[in-house]
């Protein structure tokens, strides 16, 4: 299990790759995240995030067979086009590798201690938190009706 | 009793402060009474601890609700819902 809270850009392909070494593995399922339109600083709460991310990863492992699994968050100043996370899941068979890394990604954005802020020429603006994103994590509690989002 | 507190994001900027550590008022035992405790200094502090946005609470790293007891030493955080991912 790799967990990363870092500036530095990855390399997604390395990481998947890294995850498909043991033979037993069937499928590598993945998320990157990319900055959309406007540049922006990300903050995060150092310790916690790493915690709550591990946490979010053990919940996962519970649900679903994962063999292994890479989450890398970026923070700090990020521009149109740059990657800012990343979420694979390594599992024997495509269920449980596309199940685990939708639900990783769906918890991480509601849970993990970080804050969006957009630079644009009017000024900075800290990013609002959405209503469909905690929709979309409360999907994967036994009183929701299962949904898909976009 | 003294706790360490942390400010974050645009709660931060508008407190003008990331984190401080505080002789807590006797009295003042749950994360609920600290953000009474916050909200009763006025100013930026009691704009930001009115109840007007949502301000979110971690305790020792882990998210926690106002109910939740403090001891000396403790790690509180306030921030607003998280933007990640």
């Amino acid at each position: 299990m790799k967990i990363s809270v870092q500036h530095e850009d990855f390399d997604a392909g390395a990481e998947m790759r890294a995850l498909s070494r043991d033979p037993r593995v069937g499928a590598v399922a993945s998320f990157v995240g990319v900055v959309r339109e406007v540049p922006m600083t990300l903050e995060h709460y150092t310790g916690m995030t790493e915690r709550e991310i591990g946490k979010i990863v053990e919940e996962a492992k519970g649900r679903w067979r994962m063999m292994d699994c890479s989450v890398i968050h970026r923070y700090g100043e990020l521009k149109p086009t740059d990657q800012i996370v990343l979420v694979a899941v390594a599992s024997a068979h495509r269920g449980d590798a596309f199940a685990a890394c939708e639900f990783i990604m769906d918890y991480l954005k509601t849970r993990a201690p970080f804050w969006k802020k957009e630079r644009t020429a009017e000024g900075t603006r800290w990013v609002e938190a959405r209503a469909s994103d905690d929709a979309a994590a409360d999907r994967w509690t036994e009183k929701a009706e299962p949904k898909r989002f976009g | 009793m003294k706790v360490k507190l942390l400010f974050f994001a645009g709660l931060r900027e508008q407190l003008g402060s990331s984190g401080e550590e505080i002789e807590l008022p006797a009295g003042v035992t749950t994360l609920a009474g600290i953000r009474e405790h916050l909200k009763s200094r006025g100013g930026n502090y009691e704009s930001v601890f009115s109840g007007k946005a949502l301000v979110r609470m971690a305790l020792n790293q882990e998210m926690a609700q106002p109910t939740a007891p403090v001891k000396p030493g403790d790690e509180v955080a306030f921030f607003p819902p998280v933007t990640g991912g």
